[in-house]
């Protein structure tokens, strides 16, 4: 049947005379295209440029703007909603959402503090305890989400209030007084330390944040792990089918978000100096959290934006407050832009997809 | 029959609740072999590959692999014995560059501390052999191995899919339809691609719907119906309407109609 595999092959003589070249990368043309494609590969620069816009209209705005004593103040007032962000963003790269981040920040925090006054347990294994009781929170919404498939967003609605009821039915509502904790365990505030360059202060805390934004920066883009995180955030059957195994992934981002959110309650005492079940983090945490990553430019669909984003849209939060504390409006205009912020960030990311079709 | 084979299944069955995927269905593929598998949609096809490449696990049966028996939980085990799988869904994270899902599950790192201490990917090493594998598959007048596979054209991704495969296949490579997205010229590419690879002494399980292209580079054409395996035919036997006819039930082969 040799006739056959001849018949097989004729059709593609109509290829003689045609291009020899295979399907080409071409380069894009139009600028708007090219802009496009940029924001595609640099997921970061939206936020950075709203960022330094801001900045500049704050600073031509109000002339006491530009002083070192502002950025320290609005630096260490994103600390604790910068820490939870990092929390939020592995999360949120996984194509999750962790309602619980503040939840599990608030009752690490009361963790750290009652071990160390009920029961008389040195101030650091307490801190230890309470790192390790977070982490197993964070695992616990890690397991529920990749072994039992349930949807992220019902787990830690679920865990938020179940964490948020257990920390006040064990803590009797009961807040540690800040003058308590600096005469029997200072290593519960270490974070409040400051250093004072010039006369300007600067928490410990601040320094902390950078470095986990530096780290989970470097983990994220430079290891296979962070390479797998995106992947499972972007598709996670083809993850699966390549090689990634998508449910361990997604039980350790869940617990090193619960990790993330302990370091953040222990970043708490510090910043408040008291120890205190009711603080606003555990209603606010996650939607500050949340806030942050989307005006970073994450894309709550998963699999796109960087950890750097998420510390620029930490960062145009604390500079859209302070800077319009310092104009003098009605303090209702920062819930206002924030809010037109989001939206806007969203809409952005939208378009940037479209780079891909 | 005086070769053994490569690889080997007998008395598959998989059953998803009342449908029967694959029933008392047995394989063979000879060493340094290209094998096509035809058959009808729903014949099972699909079924019989993730079952060899541990996508998913029969309910019963045995596959053997050089002759020794093996279960794959995944398809990161049967990767981990050599068989690479190129799927009908490409398994690709379209965000991730080139370069990242080439390596996706078997990246490399950086030598010395930076790799085993800090784990820091070796990116260069990572897109040269993939730009050199691209380049042999003529896919390539990229600029740029670290864009995002979803800004290529389907039959980019495809390629880069195949040549996935083809890379680090060391002795089975599946293709599922491989040039089901391709063009013309594309598709020509993957044929010499596959033929390369058996030239490399590797065998080949194509899964394809194309007769011209089955009828051109295979050596033999596993015929599924039903489940199971109708026959086996040699190219060169029979023609591409004998073989439509056996995977549609119109005919029967000779072999069958004997036995039976």
């Amino acid at each position: 049947m040799s006739s056959d595999a001849k018949a097989a092959t004729s059709y593609e003589e109509g290829l003689k005379g045609a291009s020899e070249s295979v399907a080409e990368f071409k380069e894009k043309k139009s600028a708007l295209a090219r802009l496009q494609h940029w924001l595609h590969m640099t997921p970061s620069a939206v936020p950075m440029i709203v960022l330094i816009a801001a900045v500049i209209i704050f600073g031509l705005l109000s002339p006491n703007f530009f002083k070192a004593m502002t950025i320290s103040t609005i630096l260490q007032q994103i600390a604790i909603v910068g820490i939870l962000g990092c929390a939020q963003s592995l999360v949120v790269l996984t194509a999750g959402i962790d309602l619980s981040v503040g939840a599990i920040a608030v009752f690490s925090s009361v963790l750290m503090g009652q071990f160390t006054f009920r029961y008389g347990i040195p101030a650091p294994i307490s801190i230890l305890l309470g790192l390790a009781l977070g982490t197993a929170m964070g695992f616990a919404n890690g397991w529920l989400v990749a072994k039992v498939k349930l949807p992220p967003f019902i787990v830690t609605l679920g865990t938020w209030q179940i964490i948020l009821a257990a920390n006040y039915i064990y803590s009797a509502n009961e807040t540690i007084r800040s003058s308590e904790i600096a005469e029997v365990a200072p290593a519960l505030q270490f974070w409040g330390n400051s250093i004072q360059p010039g006369g300007v202060k600067v928490l410990y805390a601040v320094f902390l944040l950078i470095a986990m934004v530096a780290v989970l920066s470097y983990v994220l883009r430079q290891t296979a792990w962070g390479r797998h995180v995106y992947a499972v955030g972007d598709d996670p059957d083809a993850a699966e089918l390549a090689g990634v195994q998508t449910k361990r992934v997604l039980i350790q981002v869940y617990a090193l978000a619960g990790l993330f959110c302990a370091i953040a309650g222990w970043v708490m005492i510090g910043r408040f100096g008291s120890v205190s079940p009711s603080a606003s983090t555990g209603q606010l945490g996650n939607i500050q959290s949340i806030t942050a990553v989307v005006i970073g430019g994450i894309s709550l669909f998963g699999g796109r934006g960087s950890i750097v984003g998420m510390f620029f849209g930490a960062l145009i939060v604390g500079v859209f407050e302070m800077g319009l504390k310092m104009v003098g409006t009605d303090p209702q205009w920062t819930f206002f832009l924030i809010g037109l912020l989001i939206i806007l960030a969203v809409a952005v990311d939208q378009w940037i997809r479209k780079a891909s079709a | 029959m005086t070769q053994e084979p490569l690889l080997k299944a007998r008395g598959l069955y998989k059953r998803y609740g009342k449908v029967t995927a694959l029933n008392n269905c047995d394989f063979d593929l000879m060493p340094g072999e290209i094998l096509a598998v035809i058959g009808d949609n729903g014949a099972g096809k699909s079924s019989l590959i993730k079952a060899l490449s541990g996508a998913v696990q029969p309910d019963e049966g045995e596959i053997t692999l050089e002759g020794k028996q093996v279960h794959f939980a995944s398809p990161l085990e049967a990767r981990g014995h050599g068989i690479e799988c190129v799927y009908q869904t490409l398994a690709m994270s379209p965000a991730l560059s080139i370069a990242d899902n080439m390596f996706m599950g078997r990246e490399l790192r950086k030598p010395g501390i930076m790799g085993s201490l800090f784990r820091q990917l070796d990116r260069p090493a990572m897109e040269k052999f993939a730009r050199e594998k691209l380049t042999e598959l003529g896919l390539m007048t990229i600029q740029n191995i670290n864009q995002a596979v979803e800004t290529l054209s389907g039959g980019q991704r495809q390629g880069v899919a195949v040549a996935r495969a083809a890379a680090f296949g060391s002795k089975v490579v599946i293709l599922d339809e491989p040039t089901a997205a391709l063009g013309v010229k594309e598709s020509r590419r993957v044929l010499e691609l596959i033929r390369d690879v058996r030239s490399r002494g590797i065998p080949i399980i194509l899964i394809s719907h194309n007769m011209p292209h089955v009828f051109e580079v295979a050596d033999r054409i596993h015929i599924h119906r039903l489940g199971s395996r109708l026959c086996v035919i040699k190219p060169g036997d029979y023609s591409m309407s004998d073989a439509v006819a056996f995977m549609t039930g119109a005919k029967v082969p000779d072999e069958v109609a004997e036995a039976a």
